[in-house]
């Protein structure tokens, strides 16, 4: 395959470039960068004129239910969905069945991942925290950072022991790889199944309080100045709150990273308002003050990277009534479509700091290797168009599960084609 | 839309008086009658007429008003919902002679109407039916007893009673609708 | 006028004009059950089902009556009798009940949003017979009534709930119908169980009854449930009726005379004293009454 990507701007922080360039791929290499380049009629020529080319996106955070949940999702339809929604890369959190808590689970999922889709989505496991997610002992963390696991998270549930916690992070620092916390004080959370708050009082609806979140965040902080050599990351941070003991801690020079989704930073718990089961996640959607700080945390560079929490549900498991649906949405195929929408078009971030989060910087909190566009090197990449309008909708989703909030929203941009370990998406 | 009126308000008050006189007279004196009216210009009729009849035959005259809302049979399938009024009906039905009052007889189907309304109340010994107008056009077998005023009409033709307690006036009017058949509200 | 939805989920938005055709319509409804044939025609031929997923034989049978009153044909059943229990979801129960040919849907279940849920999955008309802490509407309609009957109107009138509001769909229905109404309504009770800016829905909190009951023409005295106390939510019965619980000595101190509300079923002398309920002061059982009456206003007004 010889493709010829002409006229594109090149946004790479891993160089510093931001310009206008020509790209030659030969056989999934970069043959030739440079302006105005030529080349001969067996490339194929693609008009980037207007268009975006970007290290290939990672989604640090997403859950492609293999094993154990295939009806709701598979590697392969998880790896169509990251590949259609400009991902190069994806990590699966461990709460499948069995959970990703051993070696063969671990080698299993990232397998699976090169098998499919013409291997174009790399597919890294996170490991679990705890032997089956339970919170008690640990799972042998060691041996899965040989399988490949570039992160530790009991995700779907907290570590909730602060014992375990502690151990947790002073074992996975030997490795230099982060904790991600899911952060939630379960025993404020309940049967909770939306912020609490005044929509939560007007829907009459079991609430989940911010402090929640905060709680965990503010604990797990502590811990890690007592063990500062540890990497901690925060999922799908919600609270400005919350947010705000990550910027001090960083401040402080504590290792600690934070995502957020697009979900919360795009919707309020107003949303819930018509009890559509697609707009119950965990943590839920926050308020508008929330959203705010959010993105003033993007803005700032407190939150490092903007990831899906891509959590597929049936139709019929989510078309329950509210209290009885399972928390979570889909993502990957909306995410880059509401960061540039609602994050760069609207001059929250630049289009820079948008591939940072998206690809930069989750590498190196995972400590991937860096995506070098140069020549001579693979070409792992992401192109996006920032300006094309379009309609989110779910029927055209290549993800097996339909559970968005956002069919039918009007969205300026997306990405429009991948390419990585030698395979070519163009849409 | 050309409007022709066929009772002033002069013969407004003859009709309704000898309307009483005729009930009067077929009741020897009122005895056991009571008057119901049905809403809205029948309750009105009605409570003229009752005036009346009190007077010539110096006896008192339960009047009432029926509400048939909930006994249409066109309740269903209308854009807009004809808004239920109480039945306002304070003594015992049940072997009385009621004479059922209403400003214009049409196609039977109000009065087929009342006529449940007024048995789910109670066994009336007989009901009569008064009204001021009857325009023809019956589509029940149903036939009054007290007439003010026959009128042959056209079935585009539209009858309007006004009378003092909603229309500031008394009077009957016969309407013809535009020639660029404009519909004009009932 | 017409209603603008063609179901009943809440009182939340509803406007003025809405709610007082309702009210108004009752009024109508009322006085046919008085009368000894308390039956009228208007929805004969239609089919309504009674689908209660949670307890309720006082709601049940008042929206029963009302249905039948109303000549429709009507189907009842709760989640004993019905293939619930067996996993099927509400989503199959709905449809399938659907497919018989059903009109109208009259739901109790314990989830908020179940009614809002159903709408969505069923082209009947829906009624909302209490969706867990959400709504009640017609609860609230006939707590409306009630007070309007006794007062004549319910601007600027004076209203408590006292009791366990975060968990109550009868708090929200009545904030909601009385707020739009332009009554006065506070809410009174312990801490723990009032939820989170309630205020902003209009309402001035309390925590002593004390505080509220020189101030107000009505207590709308809510049940509390024995279970909140196991979760925590507050101490005992015993602090509980001494601290919250509404009683002849304490309202004794109040200027006037204050009328009493409950939606029923009463834990007597735990939220509301005996002699209070069945005191001259209490419209309890004319709430019951009202409650047919305003039962069939809303099937006829959403059914015709």
């Amino acid at each position: 395959m010889k493709l010829h990507l002409k006229g594109g701007r090149l946004v790479d922080p891993v160089s510093g470039k931001d310009e206008s360039l020509d790209l030659l791929i030969r056989d999934g290499r970069i043959e030739m960068i440079g302006r105005n380049l030529s080349a001969d009629s067996s490339f194929r020529s693609v008009d980037l004129r207007g268009k975006v080319i970007a290290p290939g996106f990672i989604d640090m955070h997403v859950h492609l239910r293999e094993p154990g949940f295939e009806h709701k999702e598979t590697i392969e339809t998880g790896c169509a969905a990251a590949a259609a929604g400009g991902f190069t890369a994806v990590c699966c959190m461990p709460n499948t069945n069995p959970a990703i808590d051993d070696e063969s689970v671990a080698t299993y999922v990232r397998e699976k991942g090169k098998s499919v889709c013409d291997g174009l989505v790399d597919v890294y496991p996170i490991g679990a925290v705890t032997k089956g997610r339970a919170g008690a002992e640990l799972a042998p963390m060691a041996e899965l950072v040989q399988a490949g696991a570039v992160g530790f998270s009991d995700d779907g549930s907290p570590v909730a022991s602060a014992e375990i916690m502690r151990r947790a992070l002073e074992y996975s620092s030997m490795y230099g790889i982060p904790i991600i916390q899911h952060a939630e004080e379960s025993t404020l959370t309940q049967d909770g199944c939306m912020n609490e708050g005044f929509v939560a009082t007007r829907l009459g609806m079991p609430g989940i309080p911010s402090v929640a979140e905060e709680l965990m965040v503010v604990r797990d902080i502590i811990l890690l100045r007592y063990i500062p050599k540890a990497r901690y990351h925060v999922a799908h941070i919600s609270t400005a709150n919350a947010l705000d003991h990550v910027r001090r801690a960083r401040k402080e020079g504590l290792d600690v990273t934070c995502e957020a989704t697009p979900h919360h930073f795009t919707l309020t718990d107003e949303a819930v308002s018509g009890f559509d089961t697609n707009t119950k996640m965990n943590p839920p959607l926050r308020t508008a003050d929330d959203v705010a700080a959010l993105k003033e945390g993007l803005r700032d560079g407190t939150i490092e990277v903007i990831a899906t929490d891509h959590a597929p549900h049936t139709i019929d498991e989510k078309d329950v009534e509210y209290t009885q649906a399972p928390f979570g949405i889909v993502g990957l195929e909306t995410v880059v479509g509401l960061s540039l929408t609602e994050l760069v078009d609207a001059k929250i971030i630049t289009l820079y700091q948008l591939v940072e989060k998206l690809s930069t910087n989750p590498r190196k909190i995972l400590s991937l290797p860096p995506i070098k566009i140069a020549e001579g090197e693979p070409a792992n990449l992401t192109l996006v168009d920032p300006v094309v309008e379009w309609t989110v909708d779910l029927a055209a989703f290549h993800s097996k599960s339909r559970n968005s909030p956002f069919h039918g929203r009007r969205l300026k941009g997306r990405a429009i084609g991948i390419l990585n370990n030698g395979s070519v998406r163009l849409s | 839309m050309k409007k022709t009126r066929l009772i002033d308000a002069e013969g407004f008050r003859r009709t309704i008086n000898r309307l009483a006189h005729e009930v009067v007279e077929r009741h020897t004196g009122a005895e056991g009658v009571a008057i119901v009216g049905i809403r809205t210009r029948g309750e009105y009729v009605a409570q003229r007429l009752a005036k009346i009849v009190e007077e010539i035959s110096a006896r008192k005259v339960p009047v009432g008003i029926l509400d048939i809302t909930l006994y249409r049979d066109d309740l269903r399938g209308r854009l807009d919902q004809p808004q239920l009024k109480s039945t306002n009906i304070l003594f015992d039905v049940t072997g009385k002679v009621i004479v059922l009052v209403d400003d214009v007889l049409f196609t039977g189907r109000t009065i087929r109407a009342a006529l449940n309304a007024l048995t789910d109340l109670g066994r009336p010994a007989l009901i009569e039916l008064l009204v001021l107008i009857d325009r023809g056009h019956r589509e029940l077998p149903i036939k009054a007893d007290f007439i003010g005023k026959s009128v042959p009409t056209s079935l585009k033709q539209q009858i309007k009673v006004m009378m003092s307690e909603t229309d500031g006036e008394d009077g009957v009017y016969l309407a013809d609708p535009d020639e660029d058949g404009k519909e004009v509200s009932a | 006028m017409k209603l603008k939805s063609r179901h009943l989920l809440g009182l939340e938005g509803m406007t003025k004009e809405e709610l007082r055709l309702i009210l108004d319509t009752a009024v109508s409804f009322r006085e046919i059950l008085d009368r000894p044939i308390k039956k009228v025609p208007p929805l004969q031929g239609k089919t309504v089902v009674n689908l209660f997923f949670e307890s309720s034989t006082r709601t049940r049978i008042s929206f029963e009556l009302a249905e039948r009153r109303l000549s429709a044909d009507v189907v009842s059943f709760s989640t004993a009798a019905s293939s619930v229990s067996k996993g099927e979801t509400l989503k199959d129960t709905a449809r399938n009940i659907e497919a018989m040919k059903i009109d109208m849907v009259v739901i109790r279940h314990a989830a908020p949003g179940s009614a809002h849920f159903l709408s969505r999955v069923v082209d009947a008309n829906v009624i909302n017979a209490g969706d867990g802490g959400h709504e009640h509407p017609t609860q609230g309609l006939l707590d409306m009534y009630t007070l309007r009957e006794k007062f004549g109107s319910l601007e600027g009138l004076r209203v408590c709930i006292v009791g366990d509001i975060t968990h109550s769909r009868v708090a929200r229905s009545n904030i909601y119908g009385l707020t739009t109404m332009g009554a006065k309504v506070s809410v009174c009770g312990p801490e723990t169980l009032i939820p989170r800016e309630i205020e902003r829905l209009g309402v001035k909190v309390y925590h002593h009854l004390e505080d509220v009951i020189p101030e107000v023409d009505v207590l709308n005295v809510l049940r509390i449930q024995l279970e909140r106390q196991k979760s925590g939510l507050f101490p005992s019965l015993r602090e509980y009726h001494r601290f919250f619980g509404v009683t002849k000595e304490k309202v004794s101190r109040a200027p006037k005379p204050i009328t009493i509300m409950h939606p029923g079923p009463i834990n007597r002398d735990v939220e509301l004293s005996a002699d209070l309920a069945d005191g001259e002061h209490s419209v309890i059982l004319q709430q019951v009454t009202n409650g047919v009456a305003v039962r069939m206003a809303v099937l006829y007004l959403l059914g015709t």
